[in-house]
Formats: structure tokens, sequence, C-alpha cells
């Protein structure tokens, strides 16, 4: 029997979806699913009933130690004898499993999109350039340490969900495991959060300068959305770079973006290309964002933009 | 403080990317390069430091002869030594990148701190900072985007689902760190003098494959649309409402 362990991240609600979906692509690859994580509510045992695994294992790490945290994930892989150890490639994931390769002097892979055995070893498709370009590569290891790009991995649900057994999981720890602990607060949520907005209101080079930044934030607001920029608005420091949308900046997933003054460049898109519908506002007919936009408004933002503001409250004042 | 910094050549890929045929490199006739954004913000960072500590910036690149290029732009921002890791032609995977650079930080320093960025810009492996700080036996934080350094150990923070976590570690230590830390500087004009005249050192370090190997690249199937035109300037502002409208965003 072959095992495959996920290392789950959770909060209060439960294991986020991201941890889920990679439960999904896990439970293909081995005979057996094991999901484990730290500070497991009650919740995760039927998150993982219905993800189709057997065992959930608590991991008793004080704190979040990535390198502890890794540790006691190679344990349990030896202890089951596991042939894949998998995380959802967040910052967390990815961090961990770092450290798992660097530990166990194993193959890491990062931000997996599908993964299949072939003979020993295994054919993984992964993104690269943040997702503007795959790749197809040949995995021979003894075990699969593998990290999942979960956004881009449809969900899956287990066809006949059988009974978890729940166990917890006691690792041996240097000292230097725990070393690096992280101090945790929690930050005071300001406005709408742009990773999660159902609106972005974006704005490149084209807007001219942080002035041309009010405009765009008004309509952001009547539209109930975040603002977001293009690199070359932080890089001029016009914006804060939390604002940033792209391949090293936030990945936005919203109904509407709206790309004022954004050539498209591919590490932009690399952020916004999951919208579901995307407008352009952009003087030239020819930028590349308009191959990917669905609608466009050619001309200059000075006079769009403006009026745009205006229209909408008209109609949002009829409303 | 000595620091030490890790950059690698990547081409500037712009509207899109092209594939040469054997569909294992990127097209890069027409392309410059750089490095990525998180790298050079991890060269201001230790610039900054240097400014208010002394002490040195060296840059460290493992690729081709040319990649001396992206250590001299490193140079005009102010970063002093630079070190060129041969890389002979071949593909290196992070496990052989990481023991090229951590045997040459070993050769050439003491480093009191060792910057990463967080995932190079091309192949996105996420790990060759942990890898490193793991062969050299030293304390690590990734991803991090603001840094102060005081009496021997750094405080690192980050963000990461709404709690920032803060990380303390001893010095010697390894950090990777995100655009955003900084706002990196553009280069003076004396920099640009000095990046001309910097001496770049060569080392050969020993290539090994990894059980990893890449089969070819695929530029992802997206849907090439051509954006339905609503309209010129002001007068498409009306079609533009309309739209939002339907597509149930004024709701
Ligand atoms: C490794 C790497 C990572 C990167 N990561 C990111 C990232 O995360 N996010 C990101 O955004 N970029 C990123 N970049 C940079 C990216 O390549 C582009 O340089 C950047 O996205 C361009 O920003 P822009 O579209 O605002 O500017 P430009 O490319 O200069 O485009 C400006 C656009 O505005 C239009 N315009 C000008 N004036 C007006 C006007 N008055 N009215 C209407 N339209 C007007 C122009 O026609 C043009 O299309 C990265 C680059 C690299 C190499
Ligand atoms: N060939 C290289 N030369 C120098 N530094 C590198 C090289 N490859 C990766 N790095 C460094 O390691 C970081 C993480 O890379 P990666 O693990 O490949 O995503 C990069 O941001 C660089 O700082």
């Amino acid at each position: 029997m072959s095992c495959a362990i996920v290392f789950c991240e959770a909060g209060p609600e439960g294991m986020i979806e991201a941890s889920l979906r990679t439960a999904g692509l896990a439970r293909r690859l081995a005979d057996e699913l094991v999901l484990c994580g730290r500070e497991l509510p009650g919740v995760a045992a039927e998150q993982a009933r219905q993800a189709g695994a057997r065992r959930l294992v608590s991991l008793a790490v004080p704190g979040y130690a990535p390198r502890g945290i890794a540790r006691a994930l190679w344990q349990l892989a030896e202890r089951l004898g596991a042939s894949a150890v998998l995380a959802a490639g967040t910052d967390h994931g990815n961090e961990i499993l770092a450290h798992l390769g660097a530990l166990s002097d194993e193959e890491m892979v990062a931000n997996c999109l599908a993964v299949e055995r072939r003979g020993e070893g295994y054919v993984v498709t992964r993104q690269r350039w943040g997702g503007s370009l795959l790749e197809e590569a040949h995995l021979e290891a003894r075990r699969a340490l593998l990290t999942v790009a979960a956004e881009a991995v449809a969900p899956a649900s287990s066809p006949e969900p059988e009974p978890v057994g729940e166990e917890s999981f006691e690792p041996s720890l240097d000292p230097a495991d725990l070393s690096v602990t992280a101090s945790e607060q929690r930050e005071q949520a300001a406005g709408v959060s742009l990773a999660s907005a159902r609106v972005v209101v974006s704005g490149g080079r084209g807007v001219g300068g942080p002035e041309g930044f009010g405009v765009i934030e008004e309509i952001a607001e009547m539209l109930g959305g975040a603002v977001g920029v293009s690199r070359v608005v932080t890089s001029l420091g016009w914006r804060p770079h939390r604002e940033q949308v792209g391949q090293t900046g936030t990945k936005v997933t919203p109904e509407l973006y709206l790309a004022c003054g954004i050539s498209g460049a591919i590490q932009h898109l690399a952020g916004c290309q999951s919208a579901k519908t995307m407008v352009a506002i952009n003087t030239d007919p020819e930028a590349p964002i308009m191959s990917r936009a669905d609608y466009a408004v050619i001309g200059d933002l000075a006079e769009v933009l403006p009026a745009l503001r205006d229209a909408l409250a008209e109609r949002l004042r009829r409303q | 403080m000595d620091l030490l910094v890790c950059l690698k050549r990547v081409p500037m890929v712009g509207g899109r990317i092209g594939l040469l045929p054997s569909e294992r490199q990127i097209d890069t006739a027409m392309l410059g390069f750089t490095v990525s954004p998180h790298e050079e913000c991890a060269v201001e960072e230790a610039v900054r430091i240097v400014e208010s500590q002394g002490g040195q910036v060296t840059v460290l690149t493992l690729g081709p002869p040319e990649a001396a290029e992206q250590l001299r732009d490193a140079v005009a921002v102010g970063a002093s030594r630079c070190l060129l890791l041969e890389a002979g032609g071949k593909e290196w995977g992070p496990m052989a990148t990481a023991r090229a650079i951590a045997a040459a930080a070993e050769q050439a320093g003491p480093f009191d701190l060792i910057l990463f960025g967080n995932e190079a810009a091309d192949t996105a492996d996420f790990q060759v900072g942990v890898r490193v700080a793991h062969l050299l036996g030293r304390p690590v934080a990734t991803g991090i985007k603001s840094l102060s350094v005081e009496s021997g150990a750094v405080t690192a923070r980050r963000e990461y689902r709404g709690v920032e976590e803060s990380f303390v570690l001893q010095l010697p230590a390894v950090v990777s760190v995100k655009e955003g830390i900084n706002l990196p500087r553009y280069p003076s004009l004396p920099g640009r003098m000095r990046a001309k005249k910097a001496v770049i050192e060569t080392l050969s370090p020993a290539y090994s494959e990894e059980g990893l190997s890449m089969e070819r690249l695929v530029v992802p199937k997206v849907e090439r649309r051509r954006a339905a035109v609503l309209g010129e300037g002001r007068e498409a502002v009306g079609e533009l409402v309309d739209l939002l409208e339907q597509l149930g965003i004024l709701a």
C-alpha cells in the first residue's frame, strides 16, 4: 500500500480551500491519503473525510516553525513509508516543503498543476514565470515532494467518503528546528482586500502620476472594489507595493478587472488572468492587453475616467 | 556587516513568450535581460544595511559569462564585489545551484547575512535560499517584507493571510525577500562608472544532475480574443456603464 501525505493549513473555520484541492490531486497518486496539519479545528475531520482521506494526523509542533514542521513531516513520512508529500503552493506550503527537501536532500517541485505516475517516477506539469509558462518534466525520486498551484487545480471531492482515523504525532525535534518560530499578530483589516475583491480597478503608467489615482479610488469605492496597480506604478513610487497585481505582486480573481492605462505585460497578466471579465481603457488599440481583455474603451484616461465616475454616480443615485 | 546577495539572470519578456523550436528554452533573440524584482529589492536592502552599519555588499550569480551584466547593474546601485559562478552552458537545478552557492559563500566569505529573492523569475523553484541555509547550518526566513538588523540578530517580518509573522534570526543568517520590502534606487552616474570598472571574480563550481528533468516548456493555452471595442473616449462611457450593469457589478 502506498501512501501520500498532504500538509494542510487551517484556520478556526477549517482547512483552507487550497489544501483541500491539493488533497484532491494527492489522492490520485497513492492508495491511501493522509492529511496532517497543526492546530486543526474540529471540522477538519469531516473535511478530511469528504476529501477521501483515511487518516488525519495532528502534528505537535509548538508554533509556526517551518523547519520544525518539515522535520515532523519527514518523520511522519518515514513512519508511514509515504511515497509522496504535498502541500498547497502558498507561502507557507512552499517554505515548508523547501525545508523538507533540504532536510532530506531530496528534490522539491514547486507549483505543480498536474502529476501522474510514469513507471517508477512521475510526469509533472508545473508553473514557471508565475504561471505565464508551463514546464513538463520527469521526476525520478524515492519520495515526491510537491507543492500544488491550487488556484489552478479543480476542487475534487471523494466519491465514497469513509470514516477517518484521527491521531496525533509527536515528532522529535532539535532545538535548531524551533529556533526560527513566528511570533504572530493579527492585522487590522483595512478596506476591501485586493486578493479577494469582487471588482479591481487597476491603474498603470497611463494614469500619469499619483494624482491620477484619486478618480480610480473613487470608482473602486463606488463599485465596492479595490485599487490595483502595475509594477511601473509602484516602482515610480506613485502607489504602495501592496496594491501591485502580477507575478511579483498579488494574484486577483475578481468578477471585473478594469485595467486603466496598463499595457498588459505577461508579468502583469499573470496576476489577473483569472478575472471573469476584463475591460481595458487605453489610448493604444494595439496594446497587448487588447488580446486578453473582453471589452475595451479606446481613449485618454484623463477624459474617460472622470466621465465614468460621473456617469456611475448618476446611475447609482437613480437606483 | 558583510552581505552576499544572489541574483539570477533571466530574459525580460514583455507582451508574450516565444519558445525556441526545441521547446526547451525561451527565444531570447529580441530580449534584454534582468533579474527578478525580488532580487533587485534584496540588493537595495543589503546596500541600505551597509549604508547604516558599514561593511560591504557582494553579489553573486550562477550563469553564463553574460550574467556579469546583472552583477554590474548591482554595482551601479551600491554593491562592491562580484562573483560569477560559471554554469558552463548547463541547466542547473535548485539543488546543484544551492550547493554551488553554499560552497562559494564559504570560499569567498564569511558573510554575516545572505539575501535571496523569494523565488527566481523564471523557474520559480521557491527553495534555493532555504537549501543554502541548511547546507551552511544557518537559520533562514523566506518571503520577508521588512528587515531590521540589531546587535547580532535580524528581525524579519512578513504578512500571511491577515497575520503579521515576525522571526528573529541570530547572525549569520539567510533571508529571502519579496518585492515591496523597499523601493530600489536608480543607479547614479558615479555608480554607473564604478559598474564599468568592477572586477568580476569567477569560480567554476561542480555540476550535478537532479532527479527532475525538464521535457518541454509549454505556453499555456489562453483564449486569444480581440477585445470588443465599446467606443472611443468620453462617448463610450454610457456603453461601459450599461455593461457593468449587465454584468451585475452595480447591484
Ligand atoms: C520578473 C518580472 C516580474 C514582474 N512582475 C510584475 C508584476 O507583478 N506586476 C506588473 O504589473 N508588472 C510586473 N513586471 C513588469 C512588467 O514587465 C511591465 O513592465 C509592467 O507591467 C508595465 O506596466 P504598465 O502597463 O503600467 O506600463 P507600460 O507598459 O508603460 O504601459 C502603459 C500603458 O498605458 C497606456 N497609456 C499611456 N497614456 C495613456 C492615457 N493617457 N490614457 C490611456 N492609456 C494610456 C499606453 O498605451 C500603454 O499601453 C515584472 C517584470 C519582470 C521582468
Ligand atoms: N543561478 C542562480 N544564481 C544566483 N542566484 C540564484 C540562482 N538561482 C536562484 N538563485 C537565488 O535563489 C532565489 C530563489 O530561487 P528559486 O529557488 O530557483 O526560486 C532567487 O531569487 C535567487 O536569489
